[in-house]
């Protein structure tokens, strides 16, 4: 019955789509807590900034994006990503126009996590002195980020869903696989069922684990 | 000053914030500089390059009716999948553990899936099983790829709006003789729809981008994909790019701003007594955990 699926290489189609996630993941996190710091800080000049990047990135398709980084960062500008492989380069290129998509979203889910941290936390880390870098570092962002597992994992699962707009610059993950095999094969409605579980055993857990993870670590006021 | 962050700039705080803002400032600056080097460099600032988007032509064959495009295909699945996940709504609250059972595991279903699966599968499936025209099929395809993932999350939406609702309404409903369909249809259905709609027009948002997957994959003659055959006419790849993702930014920020105006509008109005359903609710819908959102969610837009 699934003897369709020889032949394809279904699983490192997956394995695909699962680096694309981790990598584009990492980089959200670190540009989008960036941008966070950016939206609360004390200088006008970078909370416009921060409400700008968010807003404007925000309303942009991602497949323009993606689109754009091949068209016109990788063929117009040159932007060789490191590597002459071209696989490698829409890697890459996928990657980073994820990863700076999806940090709009980090941004405003740990800016949330912010506002829930109370008053009274700020005003003693000042009390005793500290900056507004250590305030933010060492007592505002640790309680916030315990309190955003649960957004942030549903950013997360957005991602892995996201990462199907790689398809676009050809890069060979879960839905450029299945678009050339129901074109070439028969069973439309097996491949549709084969690769909408593959998806679902994707998201499914990862929203479990950290749905779990975030009632358990948040910080019970 | 209105963050809890920090004090009441001093005079020296003061000194330090214009500092940063000038580091800031050059940073921001020689970035600018650097893109606007790389841009000359290619011969991107060519006035020639541009010219095409002062003329009406370019507007009237390619962009616009893509947009009318988009737009389209936008519409269509709004009221496609509005009456359609209402129902699932509906379903997901019923007193039968079998209809329950069953809507829910669709709606939980269909969220989990990447619309873009959905949008190649039903193209295949008309191309195959269905006598569609092959003009037509991509906006059949593209509408219910978006029809079968949004009626998902406005399922979840509706369902949340019923349950702001406080326990008396339908109480009272009961105690003045309405059956169930009639308490949902005439007393929990209206009230819940006002206190959604914030989140319902946020979620046009997301219709809105995901209709430029169509473009790209099925070659659905929205905007992007128009902005593809109106820089092979002009040669002009970047500046085409950078119209299109401004008329994106100016759709949805319309769209996004309404969306929060409303919000505001039903908070202050009290037409409802249930609780006005934010936007910032749909950043947690459209990712499908089970289990649905939890506590506070991102600002809104829609991922």
């Amino acid at each position: 019955m699934f003897d369709f699926l020889d032949g394809y290489d279904v699983l490192g189609a997956f394995w695909m789509t699962v680096k694309l996630t981790a990598v584009s993941a990492v980089g959200a996190l670190v540009w989008g807590t960036l941008l966070a710091a950016m939206r609360v800080s004390p200088v006008p000049l970078m909370r416009g900034f921060g409400t700008v990047y968010v807003n404007v990135v925000r309303n942009i398709p991602l497949t323009v994006i993606v689109l754009f980084s091949s068209l016109g960062l990788a063929d117009i500008f040159g932007m060789t990503m490191g590597t002459k492989d071209f696989d490698i380069q829409g890697f890459r290129l996928a990657v980073l126009s994820l990863a700076a998509y999806t940090a709009a979203f980090v941004c405003e889910a740990i800016r949330s996590g912010i506002n829930t941290v109370p008053l009274g936390q700020a005003e003693a880390a000042r009390a005793i002195g500290l900056s507004f870098s250590q305030t933010l570092t060492l007592v505002v962002l640790p309680q916030a980020f315990r309190s955003v597992i649960g957004p942030l994992a549903n950013v997360l699962i957005a991602l892995t869903k996201n990462t199907t707009v790689a398809a676009a610059i050809g890069v060979a993950e879960a839905a450029l696989l299945m678009k050339t095999m129901i074109e070439n094969e028969a069973q439309t409605l097996l491949i549709g069922a084969v690769f909408a579980f593959g998806f679902v055993v994707l998201t499914l857990p990862t929203g479990l684990i950290l749905g779990w993870l975030g009632k358990r670590l948040a910080v019970k006021r | 000053m209105s963050s809890v962050l920090y004090d009441t700039p001093g005079p020296r705080a003061k000194r330090r914030n214009v500092l940063f803002s000038v580091v800031f400032t050059v940073l921001l600056l020689l970035l600018l500089w650097w893109v606007w080097q790389k841009m000359d460099d290619k011969g991107q600032l060519d006035s020639a390059l541009w010219k095409p988007f002062t003329t009406s032509e370019a507007w009237t064959t390619y962009l616009l009716p893509g947009l009318a495009n988009t737009l389209k295909a936008a519409a269509l699945a709004m009221v496609i999948a509005l009456p359609l996940g209402a129902v699932f709504g509906i379903a997901r609250l019923s007193d039968h553990r079998w209809v329950r059972g069953v809507a829910g595991t669709v709606v939980e279903f269909f969220r989990a899936i990447p619309v873009l699966l959905l949008m190649l599968f039903a193209n295949e499936f008309y191309s195959r099983y269905t006598d569609v025209s092959s003009e037509d099929r991509p906006l059949y395809a593209v509408v219910t790829g978006l029809v079968l993932y949004n009626a998902a999350v406005l399922a979840e939406v509706v369902k949340a709006g019923i349950l702001s609702l406080p326990k008396g309404q339908t109480e009272a409903a009961y105690a003045i003789g309405l059956r169930k369909g009639q308490t949902m249809s005439s007393i929990l259905l209206p009230q819940a729809v006002t206190a959604m709609l914030p989140a319902i027009v946020s979620q046009l948002v997301v219709i809105v981008k995901d209709t430029a997957l169509g473009g790209v994959m099925l070659n659905f003659p929205e905007l992007l994909n128009s902005r593809g055959t109106l820089a092979a006419n002009y040669a002009n790849v970047i500046q085409s790019f950078i119209v299109v993702a401004i008329i994106y930014i100016a759709l949805n920020f319309v769209l996004t701003s309404f969306a929060s105006w409303l919000e505001r509008y039903l908070r202050r109005s009290k037409r409802s007594t249930g609780a006005v359903l934010g936007v910032d609710k749909v950043d947690d819908l459209n990712a499908a955990a089970v289990g649905g959102s939890y506590g506070t969610g991102a600002g809104g837009g829609g991922i």
